[in-house]
């Protein structure tokens, strides 16, 4: 096991040391039920698919996942075990993509234990399974660029409340970049090639064909550049602003 | 060997280092020295690679930190100010993480925290949590992940503060047993530690030396080396037996004790033998007799305080 295998292994069981991955899988796990059946119409819709257990996912990152990442460099950098954790010989790659990874794992299990619902719509009815999976395999990639986002926040500062709200604030933007709502306020004279452009950056652009089960490759590879982009922000930051 | 030469640290237009240059020989146990915020702590976090230099280089044993900071970081053990660790881990999880990143593997893993707890006596809280420790074990948590590998540099950044007597004789013990072959860098407010463990001492203010020498060869650069300092058990006018002996310079009266007064030696030569000498033949009222090494801590300020003035 390389140096990264020990950080993040060492992260993940970090998160279930503390009550901190029970308590966000529990609160996932409910939120989730509740935005499915009650808010989604799950039932009521009559259709054997996970549509509205999907379209939620993008609201429900955007609160849940930055509350994994704030702490992820803040309280490194508010210890003093940023000093211990960098003087010791290992790349800073390997630290900043494995509490990248230990994290997003986090998630990806938090994720896997949703499967009661996969089995209920089985159960009621004829889902296409393979839908189902490409829709999973496409929600774990968007938490992964909330993550990112999140880990670079939570390098620019010491206090991990403020890593919280900055995270949110710039995740949403990404969220709704894509909105119509958003897309329609431009003025005429916008060119349409920066409105398209703008409107590709935007989760929702991406996440919404994935969520109806049409898993391209490109939206797959938008999230991948997307998190390795801030990943490498996130090692910037953190070497900027180590004396500090 | 530690060549550290023209090492420059500057935050914005703060100049936290400046152009510092020593080196450091195996079996030397280094006392870094210096006020609060004279850089001793950034030059600590400098040559172990933490914080990059503006300027100069920190070589260590052949590995400059800048350019091979893996190879170097590996012969490096770091207590860092404070000794951070990962408060929710246990000890034994901590150190086992340590030694993991330290290359050890399998069965070496296990065998090699039990060597460091055992030298550190961690055993009776291996399975508590760091955070629930008492400030002394925490300190000697860190200690524990600075020797884990055996390191040829040891780098520890006020090891024994926050220590109560016993645990500071502890780790003076330990720093002392490690550092036949090794290169032990440590920085202390505390000047008696000076004396007791290190072999070399380095004063730094304003981010530059203003003394490197062996702990006598400071003491000797204070007014009250060979001094000798007499209780008397009733008034005497000592000045008037010693004026007209040229080694022989002021009597100070000492500021509590009315009846106490030093004698200060004006070359830097040995007065003892000329004193008693004359406290004998004009039959001193004296209780007491000694000769003072001189004081490190006066040197100390004498040093860091013209610093402050230059600057």
């Amino acid at each position: 096991m390389g140096n990264l295998g020990i950080i993040f292994k060492r992260e993940l069981l970090g998160y279930f040391a503390t009550p901190l991955a029970y308590i966000f899988i529990v609160i996932f796990l409910i939120t989730n039920g509740i935005f499915t059946f009650d808010m989604g119409g799950f039932y009521l819709r009559g259709q054997a698919d996970l549509l509205p257990f999907f379209s939620f996912h993008p609201w429900l990152y955007l609160f849940m996942v930055p509350a994994i990442a704030m702490t992820l460099w803040a309280d490194e950098r508010k210890t003093g075990t940023i000093e211990l954790l960098l003087t010791l010989p290992i790349k800073l790659s390997d630290a900043v993509l494995g509490k990248f990874l230990a994290a997003w794992a986090l998630t990806g299990i938090a994720l896997l234990l949703t499967f009661p619902i996969w089995m209920t719509v089985n159960y009621l009815g004829d889902p296409d399974n393979g839908v189902i999976v490409a829709a999973y395999i496409g929600s774990w990639f968007m938490a992964g660029g909330f993550l990112a986002i999140g880990s670079c926040m939570s390098a620019c500062t010491k206090n991990s409340v403020i890593a919280f709200i900055l995270t949110v604030s710039i995740c949403f933007l990404f969220v709704i970049m894509g909105s119509p709502i958003l897309l329609d306020a431009f003025p005429k004279w916008v060119p349409q090639i920066l409105v398209d452009a703008f409107s590709a950056m935007g989760f929702l652009t991406h996440f919404d064909s994935i969520a109806k089960g049409v898993l391209d490759i490109r939206d797959i590879l938008f999230f991948t550049v997307f998190i390795a982009a801030w990943l490498l922000a996130s090692a910037i930051v953190i070497e900027m602003k180590k004396a500090n | 060997m530690i060549e550290i030469s023209n090492l420059t640290k500057k935050f914005d237009q703060f100049t936290a280092i400046d152009d510092l240059s020593f080196n450091v020989k195996e079996g030397e146990v280094l006392g870094f020295l210096g006020p609060n915020g004279a850089g001793k702590s950034t030059t600590m976090k400098v040559i172990t690679g933490f914080l990059s230099a503006s300027t100069g280089t920190a070589i260590i044993d052949g590995f400059d930190i800048s350019k091979n900071p893996i190879q170097a970081k590996q012969l490096i053990g770091y207590l860092p100010e404070g000794a951070p660790c990962y408060g929710d881990m246990t000890t034994l999880g901590f150190l086992n993480f340590v030694a993991q990143i330290r290359g050890y593997r399998g069965k070496e893993i296990s065998s090699r925290v039990q060597h460091v707890v055992e030298q550190v006596q961690l055993q009776s809280v291996c399975q508590q949590t760091i955070d629930t420790l008492s400030k002394g074990f925490k300190r000697r948590v860190g200690l524990a992940q600075a020797i884990m590998h055996d390191p040829k540099v040891l780098i520890l950044d006020e090891p024994t503060d926050g220590l109560d007597p016993n645990q500071k004789y502890h780790v003076r013990e330990l720093i002392k047993n490690l550092s036949q072959d090794k290169i032990v860098i440590i920085s202390t407010h505390i000047l008696e530690e000076v004396t007791a463990v290190c072999t070399r001492a380095i004063i730094i203010a304003e981010g530059r030396i203003v003394a490197d020498g062996t702990p006598a060869e400071l003491e000797a650069q204070s007014k009250y080396h060979h001094a000798v300092s007499v209780k008397l058990t009733d008034s005497y006018d000592l000045a008037a037996d010693l004026a007209g002996i040229p080694e022989i310079g002021d009597v100070e009266q000492d500021s509590e004790e009315e009846l106490r007064y030093t004698i200060l030696a004006s070359q830097s030569k040995p007065i003892f033998t000329q004193v008693s000498e004359i406290a004998q033949s004009r039959h001193w009222p004296v209780t007491e007799f000694h000769v003072n090494r001189g004081e490190l801590e006066d040197v100390f300020r004498m040093v860091t305080q013209q610093a402050q003035g230059e600057a």
